[in-house]
């Protein structure tokens, strides 16, 4: 830290992708889980692909969605459902009434109706400090749920308030009964709207949405738009969350009421980016994981200590009581999640290595 | 012979501001000419920062006007301070905690970008293009303040001495007419104090900008400041060249001696 | 025009019991900033508790005091095991934990002691009582009754008494309250202890009107508007936005519902706290922060 370090130049190492949150890692991850992916139904069983792996990544989705507008831009939305809801019954509308057929282009618009959705609720966010926006998410989240029980042009003015699609193709293909076809619709959009979404957290708006949560007053005096990214990230988190909802609805459930969409799934995918953890794309896939996984485990082991005959009901309020826990535990001990645990544990795996070299 | 043209580049006139009621600055004005570096001095407490945030646009003055380059800014927003090449450096740094010193350097030129939000979505080519170029730039003002060696560790594990020069690089990279610069010397020891008073010069030597620097060490204030401006109690009390200011008899009363 | 009364002042008198159930969030925000989202949780545990208690035939007094032991025991352990470690962390991450914590205590209480809906008889019998052609719901008068005088044990606590004092400054300025040797750490056990019985007191009111199931965690949900509408930090506001908040709601569903679908009770408080918040982001009695850069 002499005067050569003004007046001459230094050495700066080679451009590689700068990591912001460990987000690099995902290059070699990534496109070693992607391969894997989309080769799983060669080798992987039905059972598996649909009610394992598709959740997963239709979970991951959604996490990635709420991230984008809590993780990253710390705007907390207790309102996740109420989107997923509106990428729902919105293309079940392009669907059924605007008679769009083709699988994806309804999706596509599902998504762009949440889309619309998240930027109304986030108009309001800008005059609302911290805290109180989650009153605005709450609100939206509790007249989405009204909205789509009680209106009957969203079912089509069926008897029961439930929703499920009529025959679509994509391309040709039967998205309707295929369910490989099915499995790659998901995993496809999944994987692409993951990249994009590391495209958007490793550019200025990124770093845009985390210095507006982290610095507003400074964000704003470098010149960032403080109440254009508070927007953008609750419109873009809305789309993110629209086509999970879609998914969700008629890809993995089939036919799908309000009730799949409401505070509880909003706050399971709330659960899914702390546990995952906050401001990370990776984190996403850990906590989806393990929201699907836990409350698996604890029947098996409930099972095995104490039979076949325990209670359902007990079951679910001890998953109720260990995942309240655990987000608790994460919120004292490492509020950044699995995701950090994990990028702890693999540099310190690195070192160990190093040093026996 | 008429006196010759001095280039005001940014004239503070008759500004007041008061929070509840409380007057903390009352009818204040300066001026500073291009390219000077321009000292703020005075007890604490005296509204120094207050007059920056003015200039930034976080807080309203009540009263007075800001006139930039012969243009008088009405109702200044913090946006509209940065896009008129105002920066500036708080005293308590406003890093952001979570990113490297790149990326907090990197946002500093947060303004300058064109490229929208979709082209970043989908990586197109102006999309790395401008990412390329504002790595470049960043790189450039880092190795400038001498902060390669910090260049991808996450600020807020890095001593605070150099979170100070990052808060300098952000604010720096962004070419700004004027620079704000609140307090960077607080909490350094001597030998910190002269690197930054170091780095301070060079960029008045090498770099086309005029700073306004809040500080209290009176020798950084002697070598570092074209210009010293004394605030007390919200009023001015001095203003004129460092020497001059130093032997007034008004500006020693305020300090009580306290000059070291 | 009578009919329109009678919605009136029942919307009035429902909003009183949301009132009940804000009380114990205005406590503890008071005290600590904390937007406790467990509130519900508690106020379902402590009814569900006490009726426990009842129905395995212990006397009146004996069920309240061992409730009153347990409730105030377990609200010292939250704030010994989860708050203290969270004390500086942002207003988020607080949520997130109290709704962690809102998950915890709902899973223990149904968990431990069932599922089924249960009566609470406080023995106060829901006669109607008629002022003219205006029917009102004696419990409801009572229960109101009540949370005024409630209020008023609050208000004179929370000015006249060295604790309610102290309580106040901890919220206002924890540094400062802390360098005049305030110990913190007591304040906030007596807060979340006198929030529990706070709960407690809303749970059997809310119990005896609707029993106590499930549905009463979700009372707390309602409770956030009012907190809007009369600010976070004060008590008596929170009266008057439960009053506003109930007359509102019934109101809107007697004459707007039948045109909409019905059943906009559970989104309609949530709008007028919305609106609000636009124009009055601290609420109709709450103190104005001012942020000092």
């Amino acid at each position: 830290m002499d005067t050569k370090t003004i007046f001459h130049s230094d050495e700066d190492g080679p451009m590689t992708a700068l990591p912001v949150n460990g987000a690099a890692q995902i290059n070699w991850l990534g496109s070693g889980f992607a391969l894997v992916a989309l080769a799983a139904p060669f080798f992987a069983d039905r059972y598996w692909l649909s009610v394992v792996i598709a959740p997963w990544m239709i979970l991951s989705l959604a996490g990635i969605g709420l991230n984008i507008t809590t993780g990253y831009a710390g705007l907390l939305s207790v309102g996740a459902g109420g989107f997923m809801a509106v990428g729902a019954y919105g293309m079940y509308a392009f669907a059924v009434h605007g008679g769009v057929d083709n699988f994806l282009f309804a999706l596509l618009l599902g998504g762009c109706a949440a889309a619309v959705v998240g930027f109304l609720v986030g108009i309001p966010s800008s005059r609302i400090s911290g805290f109180y926006v989650m009153v605005t998410t709450l609100a939206a989240q509790f007249f989405l749920e009204w909205l789509f029980s009680k209106v009957p042009w969203f079912y089509n003015y069926g008897t029961v308030a439930t929703i499920s699609l009529p025959p679509m193709q994509l391309f040709g293909l039967d998205v309707s009964q295929d369910p490989t076809v099915r499995y790659y619709v998901v995993v496809v959009t999944v994987l692409a709207l993951t990249w994009v979404a590391r495209n958007l957290i490793e550019s200025p708006v990124g770093r845009n949405w985390i210095a507006v949560r982290d610095m507003k007053t400074a964000a704003s005096v470098i010149g960032i738009k403080v109440d254009t990214y508070k927007l953008l990230a609750f419109t873009v988190g809305g789309f993110y969350l629209g086509i999970a909802g879609a998914f969700w609805a008629f890809i993995f459930l089939g036919t799908v009421s309000t009730q799949s969409f409401d505070l509880t799934r909003s706050f399971q995918i709330l659960f899914i980016i702390i546990i995952g953890g906050m401001g990370t794309i990776r984190g996403n896939f850990i906590g989806a994981a393990f929201i699907l996984l836990m409350p698996l485990a604890i029947t098996v082991v409930m099972s095995s200590i104490f039979g076949d005959s325990v209670n359902s009901t007990l079951l679910s309020n001890m998953n109720k009581v260990i995942f309240g826990a655990l987000i608790i535990l994460l919120l004292i001990k490492e509020p950044e999640g699995f995701d950090k645990i994990a990028r702890n544990l693999s540099a310190r795996l690195k070192q160990y290595a190093a040093r026996r070299r | 012979m008429n006196a010759p043209e001095v280039d005001i580049h940014l004239e503070v006139k008759d500004v007041s501001l008061s929070f509840m009621g409380l007057k903390a600055i009352s009818d204040f004005s300066f001026k500073v000419r291009r390219g000077e570096t321009c000292a703020l001095i005075g007890p604490n407490g005296a509204g120094k920062s207050s007059v920056l945030n003015i200039l930034n646009g976080i807080y309203r003055a009540s009263a007075g006007e800001i006139i930039l380059n012969g243009v008088h800014l009405k109702n200044l927003t913090p946006i509209q301070a940065a896009e008129s090449g105002i920066g500036r450096m708080f005293q308590n740094n406003a890093l952001f905690p979570k990113m490297t010193v790149l990326n907090n350097v990197m946002s500093g030129l947060s303004r300058k970008s064109n490229v929208s939000a979709l082209e970043h979505a989908l990586r197109l080519p102006r999309s790395t293009r401008q990412e390329k170029a504002f790595r470049e730039k960043s790189l450039e003002t880092i190795r400038f303040l001498g902060l390669s060696a910090h260049r991808d560790t996450v600020v807020e594990s890095l001593a605070y001495g150099i979170q100070k020069r990052v808060g300098l690089a952000r604010a720096l990279v962004s070419d700004p007419e004027i620079l704000l610069l609140d307090e960077p010397m607080a909490g350094m020891n001597k030998g910190e104090k002269k690197e930054m008073t170091r780095f301070i010069g060079a960029i008045t030597k090498n770099l086309d900008v005029t700073i306004i620097l809040i500080e209290h060490d009176i020798e950084v204030v002697i070598d570092l400041a074209d210009h010293v401006v004394v605030l007390d109690y919200g009023r001015k009390l001095a203003d004129g060249r460092p020497e001059d200011v130093v032997k007034d008899p008004d500006v020693i009363a305020a300090y009580l001696g306290a000059v070291h | 025009m009578s009919h329109a009364l009678e919605v009136l002042i029942g919307g009035l008198l429902a909003g009183m019991m949301y009132s009940l159930v804000a009380i114990g969030f205005v406590l503890i925000f008071k005290a600590s900033r904390i937007f406790n989202y467990a509130q519900g949780a508690m106020v379902l545990f402590s009814a569900l508790f006490l009726v426990t208690m009842l129905d395995s035939g212990l006397p009146f007094i004996v069920a309240i005091l061992i409730t009153l032991v347990v409730i105030i025991a377990g609200a010292i352990a939250i704030e010994r095991v989860v708050l203290r470690p969270l004390a500086n962390s942002s207003a988020t991450t607080l949520f997130m934990a109290t709704l962690g914590l809102s998950y915890v205590i709902e899973g223990l209480a149904q968990g431990i002691m069932g599922t089924e809906t249960h009566a609470l008889d406080l023995g106060i019998d829901d006669d109607p009582i008629f002022i003219g052609d205006i029917l009102i719901s004696q419990f409801d008068l009572i229960a109101a009754i009540f949370a005024l005088f409630l209020v008023t044990v609050l208000a004179v606590f929370f000015n006249k008494t060295r604790l309610g004092i102290s309580l106040r400054a901890v919220a206002d300025d924890t540094a400062a309250a802390q360098s005049l040797g305030i110990n913190l750490n007591l304040i906030w056990q007596v807060t979340w202890a006198v929030s529990a019985v706070a709960g407690l007191v809303a749970g059997m009111a809310w119990g005896s009107r609707q029993g106590v199931s499930f549905s009463l965690s979700m009372v707390m949900l309602k409770a956030l508007p009012v907190l809007i509408l009369g600010g976070f930090t004060s008590i008596g506001g929170v009266i008057v936005a439960g009053v506003l908040v109930g007359a509102g709601e019934a109101l809107a569903e007697a004459y707007v519902g039948p045109l909409i679908g019905g059943g906009i009770g559970s989104w309609f408080a949530y709008v007028i706290a919305l609106v609000f918040l636009l124009f009055r982001p601290t609420g109709l009695f709450g103190d104005a922060e001012i942020e000092r850069v």
